[in-house]
């Protein structure tokens, strides 16, 4: 473990992307192949199962620390990270000890069905013998959330440079479903015929958002426009007579959506498209909230799939007749998908259609129609661009249209973490209802520093009340909140939840009398 | 009885001396513990502070209406026995003894119980009532022995020095910016301050205090002369023009709160070296028990965990409010944008 804490702590004393890699690459050429599977495999958030509870965790850190419970709590709230309160409160280990990263993984993989006392053990054994760095990464491999500045694409260079193969090879080795308790580094990465895997994805091509004006994308006839459908985006596959369907989230989500799996419709061949998962009824698209019902279940019922069926909006075609045709321009994949629409004829798959204009001034008085269309904006696509990998910019740009916004009264504050735990940094706002105002929404983010320390002195000679960390405020203050949409909500008291909502401004100029009202909201639910 | 003292809306006061200790408002007498801008503030007539604080106090404040007495030495004011003793936070950091009629008061100030070169040893003095801060009371801060900390700042500095690059430290510029320069190698190369830092260098140095060459970083200094430097600025420092536009700069930042994960990727920092001016948990656990307090006031910090921990322990724990609105980090990281 100690290769490997050197290598975290390199990642984490450089903010620059090339030391970074460079460290990565001096961990592969070191490590051997077991701990470079792990490693790859933590990086990109795929952690083993959790065999010990935090609950006891916290118990035995706070034990062995000699601190009650209830500050070792505090100090978690504080500190905001599980694994690294444990490392910071634990005495300075007077042994010390070092196992390869994957004996560490398989031991702690093998106290699955052990009784407490064993777990304990062994865990404070562990604590004892490890330095506070690797502490923090031991109580990572329990807890999981290796949240480092690592991307999938710095992992994807550095294992480009270290094994000398293109990177958008290792990209698409890297997708799916793999665990290194069941394949080999060289299986991996290294072996010939990785075909074996027939449900591995590719890497989705990701957009960023337009930051031009619209007439630098010339010349207008090289670009298609088609709207940015509001649902889960995916990739679906179908490989020998089997259908694999993936969130972007890289999530096997094939069972939680039964009525796309006869989107191959006696299709002979296999193929990968990507699309959006819409929920769909009557021939229009409904509200994000609907879908939402289905994303959290991992089984569905019938009434479920009755009252919000869902279909695949398809974008684009990645792999035709069993070929990797991501090279492809635009212009010809989209022919072929057309084609394969057509042949496929199942009425869960749908076209996601190319709007058509000759001038970018078209689009601009046609966006005005997004949400009514139910859509968050257009996505623009050069028509010549190759399916890339991974976010990049210049070919497909996002075009999202203006957020909602309202003006609310913020009314009760919470301190943040760490260093900013004397500031006040997450806040509940409300409207009113009547002569009363009622939470709904909470939001950070979006303000200076100034700001912040500002608006804390405000909070600090403003309480009302406390409730541990949350202080309920004088209702004087009003914020301009911005959010991406609303839906109907029982769970709180206003009735609505919005998602994304954030501060947007400080509007110093409005007295809380005349901040919005909940009618007011409202009457943005349809 | 009233209380030895009090605190009121202007700050800690000493009603049968009408004396204010550290107070956030102007008034008519103030006995300050070190210079730092949470506990120095302006507009007061008077101020009283210990030798080693005066001239910084004079320049910080702009003012001339300061006196001063020894470490140790004791001052009456309508019987009430006042003195100064080294809290081992910055240059000239001081505790505030009070007594009056045998009943003794302590203010802590700021302090920090590791000895370094330049802040005096930290002492815990016996007394009734102790008035501790406690920004790093929780058990997640133990700081290392400031010669690891040292030693691994000078290793980044030379390993900057051998690629070519520019090694900047973030330090507030009163206290934590000495104490760096003091650690540092000037072996390895040349030492850069800012002008903030460098204006306070001089001052202590005129006071007799030994702080190692620098230089002061001049705009136009040719970027080149500063390859494999060391440059000592204020935290608000790091995002000017003058450092966004160089392109072989290493950050770091030196502060206690680098001991949290959150802290350093906030900052944004290549590095974060742990090196505070602060007690630590130990520390301050440590100190509250040789005071053999009856009384512990706490402030500055953590309060209301802090002091629930102590009245667990059995201490007669309670928070004092104070206008505090962060630590020296915070507060200088809006100032000193240019050089
Ligand atoms: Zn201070
Ligand atoms: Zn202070």
């Amino acid at each position: 473990m100690k290769a490997f804490s050197k290598l975290f702590q390199k990642i984490e004393q450089t903010t620059s992307t090339n030391a970074k890699v460079k460290a990565l690459v001096e961990f592969f050429e070191e490590a051997p192949d077991p701990d470079k599977i792990w490693a790859i495999a933590l990086f990109t958030h795929r952690r083993p199962k959790r065999t010990v509870s935090t609950t006891f965790l916290r118990l035995w850190a706070a034990e062995l620390a000699n601190i009650p419970d209830w500050l070792f709590e505090n100090s978690y709230h504080i500190v905001g990270d599980l694994a690294e309160t444990i490392a910071l409160v634990l005495p300075v280990n007077k042994v010390s000890v070092d196992k390869p990263l994957a004996q560490w993984i398989t031991e702690i993989a093998a106290l699955k069905n052990e009784p407490e006392e064993v777990k304990k053990e062994y865990i404070i054994e562990a604590w004892n013998a490890l330095d506070k760095n690797q502490r923090f990464l031991f109580n990572k491999l329990i807890t999981g959330g290796f949240r480092v500045g690592i991307s999938q694409r710095l992992i994807t260079k550095a294992l480009s440079k270290y094994l000398e193969v293109d990177d958008s090879k290792i990209a698409h080795r890297l997708m799916g479903d793999w665990s290194p308790f069941d394949i080999s580094f060289q299986d991996l990465m290294v072996s010939e015929d990785f075909k074996d895997n027939i449900s591995r994805p590719y890497p989705f091509y990701l957009a960023y958002s337009v930051e031009k004006e619209l007439e630098d994308l010339h010349p207008v006839e090289e670009w298609s426009a088609e709207w940015k459908w509001d649902g889960i985006r995916g990739q679906f596959i179908y490989r020998e007579n089997e259908v694999f369907i993936w969130s972007r989230g890289e999530e096997l989500v094939t069972d939680r959506f039964p009525e796309l799996h006869t989107i191959p419709n006696g299709l002979e061949y296999d193929f990968v498209i990507d699309g959006e998962i819409l929920a769909f009824y009557e021939g229009q698209p409904m509200n994000f909230q609907h879908l939402q019902k289905r994303i959290g279940r991992k089984s569905v019922g019938k009434k479920l799939i009755k009252d919000v069926p869902v279909v695949f909006m398809v974008y684009d075609l990645i792999e035709y007749k069993g070929e990797d045709i991501r090279q492809l321009p635009l212009k010809e994949r989209r022919s072929l998908l057309n084609q394969l629409v057509k042949e496929s004829n199942s009425e869960n798959l749908i076209l996601s259609e190319q709007v058509e204009f000759t001038e970018w001034s078209e689009l601009r008085a046609l966006i005005e129609e997004a949400r009514a269309r139910k859509t968050e904006g257009f996505m623009l696509k050069n028509l010549h661009s190759p399916y890339r990998d991974g976010r990049k910019k210049g070919d497909w740009w996002k075009w999202k249209v203006d957020p909602f916004t309202i003006d609310a009264v913020m009314i009760y504050a919470q301190r943040g973490h760490g260093r900013r735990a004397n500031l006040f940094t997450d806040f509940t706002f409300a409207l009113w209802d009547g002569d009363r105002l009622v939470t709904f929404a909470k939001a950070y983010s979006g303000l200076t520093d100034v700001e912040f320390q500002e608006l804390s002195r405000f909070v600090r000679k403003n309480t009302i009340e406390r409730f541990g960390p949350v202080h309920s405020v004088k209702a004087d203050l009003v914020f301009e909140l911005a959010f991406e949409g609303i839906q109907e909500s029982k769970r709180h008291k206003s009735g609505i939840a919005l998602r994304f909502p954030r501060i947007l401004r400080w509007r110093k100029d409005k007295k809380a009398s005349e901040a919005n009202t909940l009618a007011d909201i409202k009457t943005l639910l349809d | 009885m009233a209380k030895l003292l009090e605190h009121n809306d202007k700050g800690i006061y000493c009603e049968v001396a009408d004396v204010y200790i550290d107070p956030w408002k102007a008034v008519k007498k103030a006995f300050i513990t070190h210079a730092h801008a949470d506990h120095a503030r302006p507009g007061s007539s008077e101020y009283v502070c210990v030798d080693a604080s005066k001239n910084i106090i004079k320049h910080r404040l702009s003012t001339q209406n300061v006196s001063s007495i020894p470490f140790g030495e004791t001052l009456s004011v309508n019987g009430v026995k006042f003195s100064f003793h080294p809290a081992g936070h910055i240059i000239g950091s001081a505790q505030i003894r009070v007594e009056y009629k045998g009943e003794v008061w302590v203010v802590s100030g700021d302090y920090k119980t590791e000895k370094d070169h330049l802040s005096g040893e930290f002492a815990p003095l016996k007394c009734n009532t102790f008035i501790t801060e406690c920004t790093f009371g929780l058990p997640v801060f133990n700081w290392r022995p400031q010669a690891e900390i040292f030693s691994d700042i000078n290793e980044w500095w030379a390993k900057n020095y051998a690629d070519k690059k520019i090694s900047f430290v973030s330090a507030y510029s009163l206290g934590k910016a000495q104490r760096v320069i003091s650690g540092l190698d000037a072996s390895i190369g040349k030492i850069y301050c800012h002008a903030a830092v460098e204006n306070i260098n001089e001052i202590v140095r005129d006071s007799g205090f030994n702080i190692q060459k620098t230089f002061r970083l001049d705009p136009d200094v040719p970027r080149k002369e500063l390859e494999g430097a060391m440059i000592v600025a204020p935290p608000g420092f790091m995002n000017s023009n003058f450092i966004s536009k160089l392109k072989n700069v290493d950050l770091a930042s030196a502060s206690g709160w680098m001991n949290l994960r959150g802290a350093r990727r906030r900052r944004s920092v290549d590095r974060g070296f742990v090196l505070s001016d602060h007690a630590d948990w130990t520390g301050l656990l440590d100190t509250i028990n040789a005071t053999e307090a009856e009384k512990i006031l706490v402030t500055h910090g953590y309060v209301n965990v802090f002091s629930k921990y102590l009245q667990e322990q059995g201490y007669d724990a309670s928070i004092l409010e104070t206008e505090y609105e962060g630590d020296e980090v915070e507060l200088e990281s809006t100032a000193d944008e240019s050089v």
